[in-house]
């Protein structure tokens, strides 16, 4: 299975991104923003950082760089997107996926592990994963997330809410927000959910001994589930 | 030409920052607030005599870049 990873000046999850998809099986490329072209790959990943300084806001100028066209067309083709952290909000950028991240509620950086409800397994990220709940980790200023109403129903009615924030037993309520997200949404999937978005780095959740395992059942299910 | 425009949050989108900002200006004895709104100013020198072109070429780059529509309004503001 072939993945590519895009490094974008600022991106700072990159490395981590390549490590977590060679660690479960992947072929990994990493792609510069500057490049034309994707190389052939069954997933492409938007990693975590602050590309282009968070300048203008946050995912916008990486949205406008060279290489996202062939993403974009890569995406719109079908193909397997992941945005993580940064990398979602560059996706809200490009207009892939709907919405957009604010600022955090209460103005702070936030770095903590959260946990995450799994609200649709009907696609290739989750399918077969036998958890509901995930503990991943979170780290960002420009999290919280917001659509219009409209948009809110229409990304309801078509099930593309891909993660909500939530505790360990899975319920969903205000005081594990940590960000002010409308609805505690952490993740969205685009409508076909061939391109999924969220704040959540599953890739710092690969090592028992430094965090925890739910990375890695998370990467192992998805490379079963490209196969 | 100088072209400058001016990009707000739309009115239902949340702004912490207006918020803080309003609470310390509250905190300094400017009582007389009800809301603080907080945006951006781009002064942009487009070169471009006619100032419609101009105004135009400066929209066109708000509407792809400078604001997100989904939670911002722009407005041209003047032109020298």
């Amino acid at each position: 299975m072939k993945s590519s990873v895009i490094t974008f000046p600022g991106s700072n999850c990159d490395r981590d991104m390549d490590v977590a998809l060679k660690k479960f099986g992947f072929n990994n490329k990493m792609v510069w923003h500057n490049d034309n072209e994707l190389p052939k790959s069954d997933l492409v990943v938007l990693p975590g950082g602050f590309s282009y300084g968070d300048y203008l806001r946050c995912g916008s100028m990486a949205s406008k760089s060279k290489i996202m066209q062939s993403v974009i067309n890569f995406a719109k083709s079908g193909g397997l997107v992941m945005g993580i952290c940064n990398g979602f909000q560059i996706l809200v950028e490009t207009g892939l996926v709907p919405g957009v991240l604010l600022r955090n509620k209460y103005l702070e950086f936030i770095c903590k592990n959260v946990f995450v409800k799994l609200d649709n397994k009907e696609n290739t990220y989750f399918k077969n994963l036998n958890k509901d709940v995930l503990e991943f980790h979170i780290a960002h200023n420009e999290g919280n997330y917001f659509c219009t109403k409209d948009q809110l129903k229409e990304i309801k009615d078509n099930n593309q809410i891909a993660l909500y924030y939530c505790n360990y037993e899975g319920k969903i309520d205000d005081q594990y927000n940590p960000n002010g997200s409308i609805k505690n949404i952490a993740g969205i999937f685009n409508k076909e959910k061939n391109v999924i978005g969220m704040m959540p780095h599953p890739e710092r959740m690969i090592d028992q001994s430094l965090s925890g395992e739910d990375g890695s059942i998370f990467f192992k299910n998805l490379i079963n589930n490209i196969k | 030409m100088k072209v400058s425009a001016i990009i707000t949050l739309k009115k239902d989108v949340l702004d912490p920052q207006g918020k803080v900002i309003h609470q310390a200006l509250d905190g300094m004895g400017f009582k007389n607030i009800s809301e603080v709104r907080q945006g951006k100013y781009f002064e942009i020198d487009v070169n471009e005599n006619d100032p419609n072109k101009a105004k135009a070429v400066v929209e066109d780059m708000c509407e792809k870049l400078l604001a997100n529509l989904v939670i911002e309004n722009f407005k041209i503001i003047e032109t020298q």
